[in-house]
C-alpha cells in the first residue's frame, strides 16, 4: 500500500505535495478500524485536521491522561467519564503548532497503576503481536497502537515508574522517557508529581527524537518546568558509537536469560561499531522499588483526593452529607487497584508511619540519584534490560499477586526515581528491550546510543 | 509490619472510601505483603536529606500580572452540579 511508509518519508513526500492528505487518512482509518478489537484507542477522534508545515498531519495519538481540548480525557479510570477538558496540555498544544493530528486517547492503566495494562476502567489492550500477550503499561494502548500500525504515526505517552518502558519493550517498539522537568506536565492527569514525565512511543529512535524535539523545553504553566530551550535532537541521531557503557551488574539479577542475551549480544555490537564498556555497580538498586511504591502511591493518594463526583467525570445524585457523597461516588469510580493504591499511600504518610515510609524512602531516592551520579563521572550512558521478563501472558498475569506486580518494575524504577532520561529499544528479539539511561538532561546521549544499535541491530 | 483489617477499614474511610469485609481482608492481606517486602528500607540507615524531586527545583516566580484564564462557563462545563453560575455541593454537615 502506498502509505505504508516512515515517518521521515510521510514528512518528505509532505513537503514536496506528494501525499494526498485525505486519501492518506482514509487508509489511516481503514488501517485503524483492523485493530479495534485490540482495545488501544479508548476514544477516536474525528482526525480533522489541516495540514501544515512541520508534522503535516501526522497522526499523534495521545494517552489517555493527557489533557485534549474537546475530546474526553479519562486516565483510563472510570471517575473521570464524562471529563471533556477546556484546555490543551501544553505538550499537545506543540504538538497541534507543529501540525500533528491528534487521532484519539491511548488505553492504559487508571491513572497509570499498573505494569501490563490490565487495570483499565475500559478494556485491556492486547499486545499486536499475540492477542493472548499484554501490551505492557501503564502506556499499553501506546505501545500496541505504535507496533500495531503499518503507516506513519507517533505516540504521546507517559511515565511515573517505567510506564513508557515497559510497553516499549513488550510491544517492540521505542520508548524515550526524557529527565524530568524537559517536558511540561501542565495538562497531565498526574499520578505522582515529583515522578511523572511526558514522553514518547515511536517505530524507531528517529520518530521519538523528533517528537521530543516538537514537546520539550520551558513551560511557564508548570512550575517543576526546567528553563531548557528548546532543541532539535535528531541531530543527534548520526553521532554513532563511540562512548563509554556502564553495564550495572545489579540489573542482571533475575532476568530472562532470553533477555540477557539480547542485552549482551548489543553491548557486544556497540563495542564492535566503537563503544567501550565497563561493568559498574549501581549499589541502592534493591531499596528502589520500595522507595519508589512509597513515594509514588503516597503522591496518588493525595493527587487522587480531588476526584469527588462535584466538579467533572462521575457524578452522582446529590444525596447526604458531603463525605456521605464522596464515599459513594469514589467507591464506585475507582478500580481495584487504584484503591489499594490509595490506601497503602495513605498509610505511608499517616502520623506515626511518616517517617518510617515516605520520609526514609525519599532519604533513599536521595542515594539512588547520588548512585547514578556517580556512575555517570566515569561513563556516558548505561546500558541494561528494559524489563526482567519478556511480555506475559494475561493468564499468567493473573496469578500474581499485587506486590509480584510491582516487582516487575525493578529495573525501570531506579531512573524514574533520579528523573535522569532512558530509552528502550528492542533488541534482536523484538519482545527484549535494550534500555539506554543517561544523565540528567542528557537526552542526547541515549538518543545517539539507541539510534546507533539500531542501525547495526 | 503487621496491620489488620480494621486499620485497613480506617485507612480507607479517611481516604474516603467505602470497602466492604471481604475488601478490607484482601487488601489486608495484600498491604501486608507489600509492607514486609518494603521493610527493606529500613535495613538501610540513611541520614541523607530527603529529595522530594528528583531534581531541585527553583522557586518558579513570575510577575503578577493578570493573564487570560478560562471561562466561568468552562470552569462549569463539566459538572452537573451547577446553580447560578457556581458549583452545587452535597450538604456538609
Amino acid at each position: 500500500m502506498k502509505y505504508n511508509i516512515s515517518v521521515s518519508e510521510f514528512i518528505r513526500k509532505s513537503e514536496n505535495g506528494g501525499i494526498d492528505y485525505d486519501g492518506f487518512m482514509s487508509a489511516f482509518r481503514e488501517e485503524l478500524s483492523k485493530w479495534k478489537g485490540h482495545n488501544f484507542l479508548r476514544l477516536t477522534g474525528d482526525m480533522s485536521c489541516q495540514p501544515k508545515k512541520g508534522l503535516y498531519g501526522l497522526p499523534v495519538s495521545v494517552k489517555d491522561c493527557i489533557c485534549v481540548k474537546g475530546m474526553e480525557s479519562c486516565a483510563g479510570s472510570k471517575i473521570l467519564k464524562g471529563y471533556v477538558p477546556p484546555f490543551d496540555a501544553t505538550a499537545v498544544s506543540r504538538v497541534k503548532d507543529e501540525g500533528g493530528n491528534i487521532i484519539g486517547k491511548t488505553n492504559q492503566d487508571e491513572f497509570g497503576f499498573g505494569t501490563f495494562s490490565t487495570n483499565s476502567g475500559y478494556g485491556v489492550p492486547k499486545n499486536p503481536h499475540d492477542k493472548e500477550l499484554a501490551c505492557g503499561g501503564s502506556s499499553g494502548g501506546s505501545g500496541g497502537l505504535t507496533a500495531a500500525l503499518d503507516m506513519p504515526h507517533i505516540s504521546l505517552a507517559e511515565s511515573t515508574g517505567g510506564s513508557i518502558t515497559a510497553p516499549a519493550a513488550f510491544c517492540g517498539v521505542v520508548g524515550l522517557t526524557p529527565s524530568y522537568g524537559l517536558v511540561s506536565r501542565y495538562g497531565l492527569i498526574d499520578y505522582a508529581n515529583s515522578l511523572d514525565k511526558l514522553g514518547t512511543i515511536a517505530k524507531n529512535v528517529h520518530d521519538a527524537a523528533l517528537m521530543l524535539s516538537v514537546i520539550a523545553g520551558h513551560d511557564g504553566m508548570d512550575m517543576t518546568s526546567l528553563p531548557a530551550q528548546r532543541q532539535n535532537y535528531l541531530q543527534h541521531i548520526d553521532g554513532g558509537a563511540k562512548m563509554k557503557i556502564g553495564v550495572p551488574k545489579e540489573y542482571f539479577l533475575n532476568v530472562d536469560d532470553e533477555i540477557e542475551k539480547n542485552v549482551w549480544d548489543a553491548i557486544k555490537k556497540l563495542e564492535s561499531e566503537g563503544a567501550s564498556y565497563t561493568e559498574i555497580s549501581l549499589p541502592h538498586t534493591k531499596y528502589s522499588l520500595a522507595a519508589y511504591y512509597i513515594i509514588a502511591t503516597s503522591e496518588a493518594s493525595t493527587n487522587l483526593a480531588r476526584y469527588c463526583g462535584m466538579r467533572y467525570g462521575l457524578h452522582g445524585k446529590l444525596e447526604g452529607n458531603s463525605n456521605e457523597y464522596f464515599s459513594n461516588i469514589r467507591s464506585e469510580g475507582f478500580g481495584q487497584e487504584a484503591k489499594r493504591r490509595i490506601i497503602l499511600g495513605t498509610f505511608a504518610r499517616m502520623s506515626g508511619y511518616r517517617e518510617h515510609y515516605y520520609i526514609k524512602a525519599m532519604r533513599i531516592r536521595t542515594l539512588v540519584i547520588e548512585d547514578f551520579k556517580r556512575a555517570f563521572k566515569g561513563v556516558d550512558v548505561i546500558a541494561a534490560p528494559s524489563m526482567p521478563v519478556l511480555p506475559p501472558k494475561f493468564s499468567d498475569i493473573e496469578k500474581l499477586t499485587p506486590l509480584q506486580q510491582y516487582q516487575m518494575d525493578v529495573l525501570t524504577v531506579p531512573a524514574n526515581l533520579a528523573g535522569i532520561p532512558m530509552i528502550s529499544v528492542p533488541c534482536k528479539n523484538k519482545f527484549a528491550g535494550l534500555h539506554i539511561l543517561g544523565n540528567h538532561m542528557q537526552e542526547g546521549s541515549v538518543i545517539r546510543a539507541a539510534a546507533a544499535y539500531e542501525a547495526i541491530r | 509490619m503487621k496491620i489488620d483489617s480494621d486499620t485497613i477499614k480506617h485507612i480507607a474511610s479517611l481516604a474516603r472510601l467505602n470497602i466492604t469485609a471481604a475488601e478490607a481482608r484482601q487488601y489486608q492481606k495484600d498491604i501486608e505483603e507489600i509492607l514486609k517486602a518494603f521493610e527493606i528500607l529500613n535495613s538501610m540507615p540513611s541520614e541523607s536529606e530527603p529529595s522530594f524531586q528528583p531534581v531541585p527545583v527553583e522557586a518558579a516566580l513570575r510577575e503578577d500580572e493578570k493573564e487570560e484564564c478560562i471561562s466561568r462557563d468552562a470552569a462549569l462545563s463539566n459538572t452537573k452540579h451547577k446553580e447560578k453560575g457556581f458549583f452545587r455541593g452535597p450538604r456538609v454537615v
